[in-house]
């Protein structure tokens, strides 16, 4: 029930239009990955081919180490063993709830079906809706019927094509944890597709950034907010200002703001010019500081505020600071550095 | 598949282009003139009678308020019940000299039969009036929808810009209005080209009964294909207006802000004007034909309903419900086909199918017979050549060839209503059913067609009332001795037996009551909704 996914150098598109370029990466039984891009990079691609819907024109992608598709072959989708949950959801109108979820368990007698059927309401929830018709529900219900149905058969692998789109902001979080711990109750493997890094966070072991057809840069949250491998990625996840630095050594950069020392060697020239990465909570608000900046904009954002600074050079820095260290616009107040991870980037 | 549908299209189309014989010539020389001028005619009068009537009507029951109006805005569909040769007959036995109008007169004031002027139903004026109270419908419906859904706010800023409650009609309303018409009367149109029934009872010289005199008269297929071609012409024309104003109708929407219209509150002598307008269309169009229907039909029903009447009423329901299914099956086939593969040429295929429903039955029973008695004198050669066998006429005049004329017309109806049922089920159902292990046909079965039962019902019972009502393929593919309702009531009120023919017919208006109603429960909702 849970499988090893690989993908392997996949090139797919539609018609002449070539969408994914040499994607990989590879799941093991009970990872949940995500493919996390803009709109348009074509990730909702990747879910297609590995459901079988489309099928690939270069590279090939495994299921539990068996070959599904290739450049010149391709399983039908009714014979991957692969559970999808659609952004619309697509519960059948036609069906109550029950017979929605039982859809899928072919091949089993009435009452193991009945079995199975009862046991998904009870993971997600939603016992007492056996009888309900899907347009009896609420959105979240409708997608908690729909992932029901899509791990009823025990699929090798579950593909979430913007499975929380059509959410209330304040749900989407919350939802996204839920379905986490629904997918490890039944240890299975799952790659959920997004545009929403917040998702992203909460639902995944392993994010793949995907721009352009091309995967960006794979890894955990953590490591694709402090160490983004390029500057879309340094862009695209998260906030945060660059600004021009100067190579003193290995492993330390001088900016307008004061030193910056990295844990590694750079792998820059010394003496050089390059672009720093500076995040939000690399900048400190600190009045015993040397350095100052005037506030030019701030957000209250509730537990924090965002205050977007500019310095007396001219560069403009943002910076999260306590929520009770309230300043007026125009106000010059105190700031230092204090990075964990120095990003660099060589100038292009 | 489909190419198979489109065959007595192109055979058609395929004699434009044939060398003219010696009776094409002739035709030439005497009655083509004739044949153009009357259907020219014919349409001219028929535009002009179905847009007063369908235009008028639809503002009146749109955006007026008056005693009925409810009941009117869907009663003006009934009309749509009668097909035109059986209203025809209805009152040509009503106002004939010996009918119980005239007696009437004659009674009434004592003149003599040559002593007053009457007018003439079975005449070109006649037709149009015919044609004008049945098919006005078909303008009403398109034009009634385009008003319903006009936004608001366009006629309120014309009335702040002091434009009267008329001059909004026509400045505003009926130029927004005016794609939707067109499409409506385009259809009116069709169906006039397409009439036999009621001009070859009136004795009218137009294509369609020029195409059977040629063919049964003069025997030459190779004439009557060609007049079939250039009636053809007229109809890829009205097709060509239709698919264009349709288009243009899209663009026509300025805001998608839809309210109730403003409702012009009539009262007096003007709400009783507007309810005339609105009855006697009505009362034209189907109350007084299906008085005096029904009335001949009281007298000589114990007559007429023998044996035989039950016979025919059986070949006509079995013809009909077999053509409504296999129909249904076809157009699930190749709708389901096109979705499935999602292919150009397949996409072009169903295109030139779905123009069927254009082509006069006329032109297409000429197109079926052509190449199917090719075939068949094939066959027999062949055979005889063979095996000494002669296999003399397989296809030709046989239930197949009907039914093939029929799928050919009427295939179009439930490929439109299975397609648009299609499109309302999303992607990611038959993606969503994939994924869960089913194969594409379970899910059609599974999925599908629960999903759209009502659409094609929809399509089943309107090919079903269709195929009832058809006449001209129907009289010149049917096999030797074979007989359904409408030829019936033909033939009987060709041999001037109209009453005797009332039973028939009245069986078929009240079959083809059965769309209408659902019609009218689809406009019922549609306004429940707004």
């Amino acid at each position: 029930m849970s499988s090893y996914i690989d993908i392997e150098n996949v090139d797919a598109g539609y018609d002449d239009l070539q969408v994914l370029s040499q994607v990989s990466f590879s799941l093991e039984p009970g990872q949940i990955g995500c493919i996390l891009g803009p709109s348009g990079c074509g990730k909702t691609t990747v879910l297609r081919v590995i459901a079988g819907f489309e099928a690939v024109w270069a590279g090939r992608i495994l299921i539990d180490r068996v070959e599904v598709s290739s450049e010149s072959a391709c399983l039908v989708p009714e014979k991957r063993n692969v559970g999808m949950v659609f952004q619309d959801f697509a519960l059948f109108p036609h069906l109550s709830v029950e017979d929605n979820v039982r859809f899928g368990l072919k091949g089993m007698s009435s009452k193991e079906q009945q079995v199975r059927v009862q046991e998904m309401l009870a993971i997600v929830g939603m016992p007492a809706f056996a009888q309900a018709w899907p347009h009896q529900l609420s959105g979240g219900q409708q997608q908690r019927i729909a992932l029901a149905r899509a791990l009823a058969p025990k699929p090798s692998v579950l593909l979430l094509d913007e499975p929380f789109s059509s959410m209330d902001a304040d749900l989407r979080e919350q939802l996204a944890r839920e379905v986490r711990n629904i997918l490890k109750q039944e240890n299975s493997t799952a790659i959920l597709v997004t545009h929403d890094q917040n998702e992203a966070f909460a639902m995944a072991d392993r994010i793949c950034v995907m721009n352009e057809g091309v995967i960006q840069q794979q890894g955990s949250g953590y490591e694709l907010y402090h160490e983004p491998a390029n500057r879309f990625v340094a862009d695209f996840i998260g906030q945060g200002v660059i600004i021009p630095a100067r190579v003193e050594n290995a492993t330390t950069v001088k900016t307008d703001l004061g030193r910056i020392e990295g844990k590694n060697p750079l792998g820059v020239e010394t003496g050089s010019m390059v672009d720093v990465l500076i995040r939000p909570d690399d900048v400190v608000h600190d009045d015993a500081s040397g350095e100052s900046a005037i506030v030019v904009e701030k957000a209250f954002r509730g537990a924090d505020f965002l205050y977007y600074l500019r310095m007396d050079s001219g560069i403009e820095v943002m910076c999260l600071a306590p929520s009770h260290h309230d300043h007026r616009i125009n106000e010059r107040i105190g700031i230092r550095l204090d990075v964990d991870h120095l990003v660099v980037f060589p100038r292009g | 598949m489909a190419l198979l549908f489109s065959l007595p299209i192109f055979t058609i189309a395929g004699f434009v282009l044939t060398p003219a014989g010696e009776i094409w010539q002739h035709l030439l020389d005497t009655v083509l003139g004739e044949y153009l001028r009357n259907s020219a005619l014919l349409m001219l009068g028929v535009a002009v009678g179905t847009l007063l009537i369908g235009v008028g009507c639809a503002w009146l029951t749109s955006v007026c308020v008056f005693p009925g109006k409810r009941l009117f805005a869907w009663a003006l569909l009934l009309p749509l019940a009668f097909p035109a040769y059986i209203i025809a007959y209805t009152y040509t036995g009503m106002f004939d000299v010996a009918g119980p109008v005239q007696t009437w007169i004659r009674e009434m004031t004592g003149w003599k039969v040559h002593d007053y002027y009457f007018p003439q139903v079975r005449s070109i004026g006649g037709a149009v009036t015919m044609f004008s109270l049945v098919l006005y419908p078909y303008v009403y419906l398109m034009a009634r929808a385009a008003f319903l859904e006009q936004s608001v706010c366009v006629l309120e800023v014309s009335r702040t810009l002091g434009c009267s409650a008329w001059a909004s009609f026509y400045r505003v309303a009926l130029p927004l209005a005016r794609p939707a018409v067109v499409a409506g009367l385009s259809l009116a149109l069709m169906e006039t080209l397409a009439d036999y029934g009621t001009v070859a009872y009136f004795g009218l010289g137009v294509f369609t009964t020029g195409i059977f005199r040629t063919w049964f008269g003069l025997g030459d297929s190779a004439a009557a294909a060609k007049l079939a071609a250039i009636l053809m012409i007229f109809v890829f024309t009205l097709i060509v207006i239709e698919r264009w104003s349709r288009r243009r109708a899209r663009y026509h929407h300025p805001t998608y802000r839809y309210r109730e219209l403003p409702q012009y509150r009539l009262r007096g002598w003007r709400a009783g004007l507007a309810f005339t307008a609105c009855f006697l269309p009505l009362l034209a169009g189907f109350l007084l034909p299906a008085w005096q229907l029904a009335l001949w039909a009281l007298d000589t029903w114990r007559d007429m309903v023998d044996a035989s009447f039950l016979q025919l009423a059986l070949n006509s329901l079995q013809l009909a419900l077999g053509s409504a299914l296999l129909a249904a099956v076809l157009a699930l086939f190749l709708a389901y086909g096109k979705r499935l593969l999602d292919s150009k040429p397949v996409d072009a295929a169903i295109r030139v199918v779905a123009s069927g429903y254009a082509v006069p039955g006329t032109v297409i029973a000429v197109g079926v017979i052509i190449p199917l008695a090719w075939f068949d004198n094939r066959v027999d050669a062949l055979m005889s050549s063979q095996f000494g066998i002669s296999t003399g006429l397989l296809l030709s005049g046989s239930l197949f060839a009907m039914m093939f004329a029929y799928m050919v017309r009427f295939l179009a109806v439930s490929i439109q209503a299975v397609e648009s049922g299609l499109l309302k089920i999303r992607r990611s159902m038959d993606e969503a059913a994939r994924s869960l292990s089913y194969r594409p046909l379970e899910i059609l079965l599974r999925v599908h067609l629960p999903l759209m039962k009502g659409t094609v019902l929809t399509a089943m019972l309107i090919v079903f009332v269709d195929v009832m009502k058809e006449l001209p393929a129907t009289l010149i593919l049917r096999p030797f001795n074979f007989n359904t309702l409408a030829v019936r009531a033909f033939e009987l009120a060709s041999d001037e037996r109209l009453a005797d023919s009332s039973t028939a017919a009245l069986a078929i208006v009240a079959v083809g009551l059965l769309p209408v109603i659902l019609l009218s429960l689809g406009i019922g909702s549609s306004r429940a909704a707004s």
